[in-house]
């Protein structure tokens, strides 16, 4: 049981890796990636909100939409599936509102160290593309909440990692036309093909 | 503004992959085939174009505080539609792209030019600003699809172009370009390419 957890989670960060194997989430990875400080907020907010909407989406799928699944409420012919899209995005903004709001009353640190990186969140599409994996291979509730977390970690491993490297970069002496983006994204096909040489790993 | 520039200016001038640095999260993963490429690119300009018409009809209507919310909505009631459009007519590269399709709720360009142009201006200049902007995405996606699967794997949308070593003919196919990172390194030069041509994109920093 721990087993299957542990493997899955190493999995979910290194193997299927959401940033350099999936490239989701990529926009906020390469526009927020020039300092490790802000990498790191980041990276640490998409952790926390991975690993609360997935298991949310997980309930929503498996008791509301699933065909089926609303057979607890007398309507066992029920399929809602189509309404998948709509309904995960709407419980991804919420949970980003709601969070917001408990940090500000609970835990105003960490809600001031993250900052404006809360409600950028909701557009990020390694948040919602984890929740469509989940349901694609009908993770359990156990499984999604081990799948979230490490999405996250991976996430946030690899846009810490990418924001190293160009901290590092400043000094060097890159061609005019690839200052920038341009060069981010070639060193972000470096890192992508370094990450899959986990791919071969079976777990 | 005049149509043709609403059109055609994102294409080069203001592209949203290479100067905004929009949409690339479902951009990559889908490019090695021509044929999945030429769908991606049509379903991203219909939903840019329908989202920021509808954006733009109820922009004197929406509380500024919950606009990213309702937006969101729309987007995703589009995307719906693509969705399922897809599935019922091209089932089978739909079950291919499987969750990227759903990610072009979350594609920047859609919120990008919904809350920047859509919410200013009039419903008829916000259609074209949509579909222009998902035309120069396209058009991107497109250039990164023929490199790829001519030169990974010889052939354009499926028929071959260039011979392989492996049915008898000449061409070594480059396995590389049918790795996902390769998609990175084509944008990367197309981006090199572009700024060389125009000299003010580029950055300093």
């Amino acid at each position: 049981m721990v087993e299957e957890y542990l493997s899955l989670f190493i999995k979910s960060v290194f193997i299927e890796n959401m940033a350099l194997a999936f490239f989701l989430g990529m926009c906020t990875f390469l526009a927020l990636s020039k300092k490790v400080d802000t990498a790191l907020g980041i990276g640490v907010a998409v952790i926390v909100v991975l690993g609360i909407t997935v298991p949310a989406n997980n309930l929503v799928y498996n008791y509301l939409l699933k065909d089926g699944a609303l057979a607890w409420a007398g309507f066992p012919n029920v399929d809602l599936s189509f309404l998948g899209l709509i309904s995960y995005i709407g419980m991804i903004a919420a949970m980003v509102q709601i969070m917001e709001m408990v940090l500000d009353k609970y835990v105003p640190t960490l809600y001031n160290a993250l900052g404006i990186f809360l409600p950028l969140i909701t557009v990020n599409c390694a948040i919602l593309g984890s929740s469509l994996f989940m349901v694609e291979r009908d993770y359990d509730f156990g499984q999604s909440v081990v799948y979230g977390l490490g999405s996250g970690t991976g996430w946030a491993l690899a846009i810490v990692a990418l924001a190293g490297i160009r901290e590092k970069m400043v000094y060097s002496d890159v061609p005019a036309g690839l200052r920038g983006l341009g060069i981010t994204f070639i060193v972000t096909g470096l890192m992508a093909i370094v990450f899959m040489s986990f791919a071969g790993i079976q777990l | 503004m005049k149509t043709k520039e609403l059109l055609l200016d994102p294409v080069l001038k203001n592209n949203p992959i290479a100067l905004q640095v929009l949409g690339i999260c479902s951009a990559l993963a889908v490019t090695s085939q021509l044929k999945q490429v030429v769908i991606m690119g049509a379903a991203v300009s219909l939903v840019t174009g329908i989202s920021s018409l509808m954006v733009s009809v109820l922009r004197n209507s929406i509380p500024n505080s919950i606009r990213i919310i309702v937006q969101m909505t729309i987007a995703a009631s589009a995307v719906i539609i693509a969705d399922q459009l897809l599935k019922a007519y091209v089932y089978d590269v739909s079950k291919q792209m499987s969750v990227y399709i759903g990610l072009i709720i979350t594609n920047c360009i859609v919120m990008g030019r919904m809350e920047g142009f859509a919410m200013k201006n009039t419903p008829a200049a916000s259609f074209l600003d949509g579909i222009g902007n998902g035309l120069g995405y396209s058009v991107i996606l497109i250039a990164v699809g023929i490199v790829r699967e001519l030169f990974g794997s010889g052939k354009l949308f499926g028929f071959s172009i260039l011979p392989l070593t492996t049915e008898g003919g000449w061409y070594q196919s480059n396995g590389l370009l049918l790795l996902p990172p390769s998609a990175f390194f084509i944008i990367g030069c197309l981006i090199w390419i572009i700024r060389i041509i125009k000299p003010e994109q580029v950055e300093n920093d």
